[in-house]
């Protein structure tokens, strides 16, 4: 299996774990990740407004490099995957909105939203088959209780990212049951860790950060798994008093694969 | 509503594609709004000030700084009426003048630390600042 992948800005820098991890994973899987060439940062947040335009063109040239690789598109931080699946949305539906663009862009191939955008996770659920991945996994992670954590981006809005039920989400689960873990629910998994928040104010994300870790702890979790490095910041910054752990959901499915160095399989 | 008033109502319900007028008032978007301790004035708010087009004190407000973008008001909204992309209009009326951004490249420094990812200060600056 061939995908394009955009690994995006924080990946390259203090995420270099969540990247690493899931080229591995994927080589390990028989999934080859090409990295789409000269990417640009996809801007981190999804511009709302209709009048936009410009802060959405480095990711239509994402977009339109898979579709000229002629490949699915995966994306791993939750962020990127976020912006880049619903500009593609645009692309496909917004008319006025893919005028706009292409008369700027000018490409060689107008772009209509052909590409697929495929969050790593839905390639291990929907490609690879969460059964076929069990059959990979050489060091199951028996008797660790973990807690997935979606927070917002990858789920909402649902009808734009088609990622899970945006209240009642089970991939993460899912996940962590195939890599031979024991998934623990628990409320607060789709709420707001604070985001971007923190670059001004520490003490609002701090907040909800607690809400979310405390949730877990209460429902036994010993440690949480994210996709998104934002999230990953907040909690870690957060943790002292439930002493639950953070990680790339990425680290634990390498772990289970036996190819973290210092896992257990080693 | 004062001609200007008027005009900026409209400007607010182009950009945000929002339609204040399907809001039937039962406050889950506020309910469910994790930065609703932090806020002024809350995400229901802000959809029943626009409608009125009392604009002008959102735009003055630090709420407009504390919403997170997490999308919670307009997944959970029983009418689609999605506040959030409101309160993004109303963010851009003031950091679209010259002048208005909220946070400026020289800020940045002295608020990082060592682990803070890269998404958190791309994502502040193109929230915060045009």
């Amino acid at each position: 299996m061939r995908f394009s992948y955009y690994p995006g800005c924080t990946l390259k820098t203090k995420a270099k774990d969540l990247d690493q991890y899931a080229r591995e994973s994927a080589a390990a899987l028989g999934v080859e990740l090409c990295e789409l060439p000269e990417w640009q940062c996809c801007g981190a947040v999804y511009p709302m407004a209709s009048d936009e335009i410009a802060t959405k063109l480095s990711a239509v040239r994402a977009l339109a490099d898979a579709k000229a690789a002629d490949s699915e598109l995966i994306t791993l931080c939750s962020a990127c995957h976020h912006v880049l699946k619903r500009v593609n949305g645009d692309m496909k539906s917004n008319d006025d909105m893919r005028m706009k663009v292409n008369r700027y862009l000018e490409l060689d191939e107008e772009y209509a939203g052909e590409a697929s955008v495929l969050h790593y996770l839905e390639m291990l659920r929907d490609r690879v088959g969460f059964d076929e991945l069990k059959k990979n996994v050489v060091n199951p992670l028996k008797g660790r209780k973990i807690g997935a954590y979606y927070g917002c981006l990858l789920l909402r809005p649902a009808k734009e990212m088609q990622f899970d039920n945006p209240e009642n989400p089970s991939i993460i689960e899912n996940f962590i049951a195939a890599i031979g873990a024991t998934p623990v629910k628990y409320p607060y998994r789709n709420e707001c860790c604070g985001g971007y928040v923190v670059v001004e104010d520490k003490q609002a994300p701090k907040k909800m950060s607690e809400k979310v870790l405390n949730s877990a702890a209460k429902h036994g979790a010993e440690a949480v798994v994210t996709a998104c490095p934002l999230c990953k910041y907040n909690l870690e910054e957060n943790n002292g008093e439930t002493g639950v752990s953070v990680y790339y959901f990425t680290e634990l499915l390498a772990e289970a694969l036996g190819l973290k160095e210092g896992g257990e399989a080693q | 509503m004062t001609d200007a008033q008027k005009e900026r109502k409209e400007l607010v319900l182009r950009m945000s594609g929002v339609d204040p007028g399907k809001c039937m008032t039962c406050g889950k978007c506020s309910g469910t709004c994790p930065a609703y301790d932090e806020m002024e004035y809350h995400p229901h708010q802000f959809v029943s000030m626009v409608k009125k087009g009392n604009i002008e004190p959102l735009m003055k407000s630090e709420s407009l700084w504390q919403c997170l973008s997490c999308f919670a008001c307009m997944e959970r909204c029983p009418r689609g009426v999605e506040p959030a992309k409101l309160i993004e209009a109303v963010r851009l009326l003031v950091i679209r003048e010259k002048g208005g951004n909220h946070l400026n490249a020289q800020d940045i420094p002295e608020k990082l630390d060592e682990n803070m990812p890269q998404q958190a200060i791309t994502s502040a600056f193109r929230k915060y600042g045009k």
